[in-house]
């Protein structure tokens, strides 16, 4: 085992996969030389050259359009899309192409594409630059949507997303990039748990608090700090949020009976609304309480100053969890 | 870099229909082409009689795709009528190992690929979404957002560079595609790469309602060689000069040169789709001017000059289209809708736990309709 941070983790996932298939190419805005913007892709173009580490014009839609023929050719394409806020001007050729040429053509074209998107907010980055698009792509047939939220999950969930023949929109968390954890580099990635399966990271039984990528960290931080007013937090780490491990969300639910669900992205038909929905409908009689979000604000992400209003904390979920406990001392009041 | 045979920019020659590389007059009489004719000295009555044929054989494929629709057995059409030999002449110069991505309206160039009657109309019936296997023809689903495929077909060029091979990749779209951003990203990534790849621009003038002059102030095959492409301006009802433009353009992404780029100047006769009225925004003056220009009877008239448009070949070409239109009037009506459950098939290629969810729902939910077993 060896201690890595996530940006080495998935540096090292690269690196294999591209070693193990000579199919496997990278493609993205200076990802060559310069090694990516967070340096993901350091050393790949001396090992494996220019024409496996594609330095492409700064054009989104180019990159993935270009990243479907090659595809189409038989390549796999591990595409960097710089940051979340860039992958708008590529968001037709996501949907209407990668997500749908397999199910277009009944099967016969494959579109076995990585698109890795550096993902969401906390590190005072420009505008643009701190987003969670991921709801779009959830909502998309044809795409499975990851988030990673530790070293060891980066570094095996990208080569499988890699080894999949379906398309995978995978999500880094930018300010997790330089934390570090153990990763077995020798994983053997049939033995390793799916990209698909959720993980228990934290075991509970009084409140389900399901979350993804970025925010895993709060979470577990507001389970510590549940314990000490005598409430214990069940975490789960997605991993995939599409599609969602449901059951090991049910398997948690039916346990607590109760749930909050947090994530950096706007409340407004994210992906906590969705996860409310599908607990509800699956364990409407072993809810104890209406089920609660604690999400980014309906806004466009504010500038970096204040994004500590915007992002989810501790407190805001520990607010949550009062309110499915029913406690009076909630800090939100009144809840109708 | 130069742009063959567009010379001055002035602000008519988005529209100048004249201004282009040809071979045959509008009255089908052989001229000579310094550019040109090299491509097709080899071209003899036989070749001529096989893109006399293909084409006929597309127009009878469009008139029953149009009746079809009329008669409701397809939900939609797009008429490709005028452009025959735009995309005979381009899609019969390529290889079969060459790769074509064309758009909605290149009926044309699935028939030259190797379309079967049934391609033709079981996407318009709503049947499928791609009729063929695009590895079967070589030649990617047809393409109804605009330009999408331009990326798509570099793409594969940069495969087939990784590949060491010398196969081309072509990508088919129309004067309307040439504003969208995907086409001009291609021609940035073809330029940049070296992509062995062909743009074979289509300008038949009409992007549904907005003309060519709303797109381009200048010929399209202009903008190319500001990419570092080089281009080509052909009449693209010479389907002799489509011909020898498209292995023009071959031969120079074969030889490792990297693109090019061809923009047939040409019409569309009908309309949009058949859900669009044209009459609304163009004047029959217009469409009758260009119905003189016909490519199938242009190349009619340069045959019987030379005395090779005898009653036994106009014979067998005529039989030809009808068996090929009663195959294609047949593939529509005998067409069987697959089973309700088919819906969820191939949307992963691996095991999904929400659309297996989902698939044993609908399952259960089908089978509730099925006939109580009789009792015994």
């Amino acid at each position: 085992m060896a201690q890595l941070t996530m940006a080495k983790a998935i540096n090292e996932g690269l690196r294999r996969a591209m070693a193990d298939d000579p199919k496997v190419l990278v493609m993205g805005e200076d990802i060559g030389k310069l090694g990516g913007v967070f340096r993901i892709t350091d050393g790949l173009l001396g090992e494996f050259g220019a024409q496996r580490v594609v330095d492409t014009p700064l054009a989104e839609a180019g990159i993935m359009g270009t990243a479907v023929g090659l595809a189409f050719r038989g390549y796999r394409p591990v595409v960097e899309i710089q940051f979340d806020g860039f992958v708008y001007p590529a968001f037709d050729q996501i949907v209407c192409q990668v997500a749908k040429l397999r199910y277009r053509t009944r099967g016969n074209v494959t579109m076995p594409i990585t698109i890795r998107i550096p993902w969401a907010g906390g590190v005072g980055a420009a505008e643009h630059h701190s987003e969670s698009p991921e709801a779009y792509f959830v909502h998309t047939s044809g795409l499975r949507v990851v988030a990673v939220s530790n070293p060891q999950d980066a570094y095996v969930m990208l080569r499988q997303a890699i080894a999949s023949n379906d398309p995978v929109v995978f999500f880094e968390p930018k300010r997790l990039y330089h934390s570090k954890g153990e990763v077995d580099l020798d994983v053997q990635l049939a033995d390793a748990p799916p990209m698909g399966l959720a993980r228990v990271a934290r075991e509970g039984s009084d409140v389900t608090l399901l979350t993804y990528g970025s925010q895993v960290g709060t979470a577990l931080d507001a389970a510590t700090a549940a314990e000490d007013d005598g409430v214990s937090i069940e975490v789960i780490d997605l991993r995939s949020i599409s599609p969602v491990d449901y059951r090991t969300v049910t398997a948690s639910v039916r346990k607590t009976g109760r749930v909050v669900v947090t994530h950096e992205a706007a409340r407004e038909a994210g992906v906590g609304a969705e996860l409310i929905a599908s607990v509800t409908e699956r364990c409407f009689n072993y809810l104890e309480a209406a089920p609660q979000r604690v999400t980014g604000h309906d806004i466009p992400y504010p500038p970096a100053k204040l994004e500590k209003h915007h992002l989810p904390d501790l407190d805001r979920i520990l607010d949550a969890v009062d309110r499915v406990m029913d406690r009076p001392n909630s800090l939100s009041g009144v809840r109708d | 870099m130069t742009m063959t045979h567009t010379l001055t920019p002035t602000a008519d020659l988005a529209t100048d229909i004249d201004d282009v590389a040809r071979l045959l007059t509008p009255d089908g009489e052989r001229i000579a082409d310094p550019e040109l004719d090299r491509w097709v000295a080899d071209v003899d009555a036989i070749t001529l009689r096989g893109l006399y044929r293909d084409m006929v054989l597309l127009r009878r494929i469009d008139t029953e795709g149009v009746a079809l629709q009329r008669q409701g057995q397809l939900g939609l059409w797009p008429p490709c009528q005028g452009q025959e030999a735009t995309q005979i002449g381009t899609a019969r110069a390529l290889r079969a190992d060459d790769f074509a991505f064309p758009s909605y309206r290149e009926t044309g160039v699935v028939y030259a690929r190797g379309g079967k009657p049934s391609d033709f109309v079981l996407a318009w019936r709503g049947e499928e979404h791609s009729t063929y296997n695009p590895y079967d023809i070589n030649t990617a689903t047809q393409q109804i957002i605009i330009g999408a495929q331009a990326l798509h077909a570099v793409g594969y060029a940069m495969g087939v560079q990784r590949d060491g091979t010398d196969q081309v990749s072509v990508a088919y779209f129309g004067d309307g595609a040439s504003s969208q951003g995907d086409v001009n990203e291609a021609m940035v990534f073809a330029a940049s790469f070296g992509a062995p790849v062909v743009f074979v621009c289509t300008n038949n003038q009409w992007a549904i309602s907005e003309p060519v002059s709303v797109q381009a102030k200048f010929p399209i095959a202009g903008r190319a060689p500001g990419f570092g492409i080089p281009s080509m301006r052909v009449d693209g009802n010479d389907v002799l000069a489509c011909f020898a433009a498209m292995r023009w353009a071959l031969d120079m992404a074969r030889r490792g040169e990297g693109p090019a780029f061809i923009e047939a100047v040409t019409y569309r006769m009908g309309p949009h789709t058949t859900s669009d009225d044209p009459t609304r925004y163009r004047d029959k003056e217009e469409v009758e001017k260009w119905r003189r220009r016909d490519p199938i009877t242009r190349l009619e008239a340069l045959l019987r000059a030379r005395g090779e448009f005898d009653e036994a070949f106009i014979g067998t070409v005529e039989d030809d289209a009808d068996a090929l239109a009663a195959g294609v009037r047949e593939a529509a009506m005998t067409a069987t809708t697959r089973a309700p459950l088919t819906v969820l098939d191939n949307v992963y290629a691996e095991p999904h736990s929400g659309i297996d969810e989902q698939r044993e729902w609908f399952g259960a939910y089908l089978d509730g309709f099925a006939p109580a077993p009789e009792e015994v």
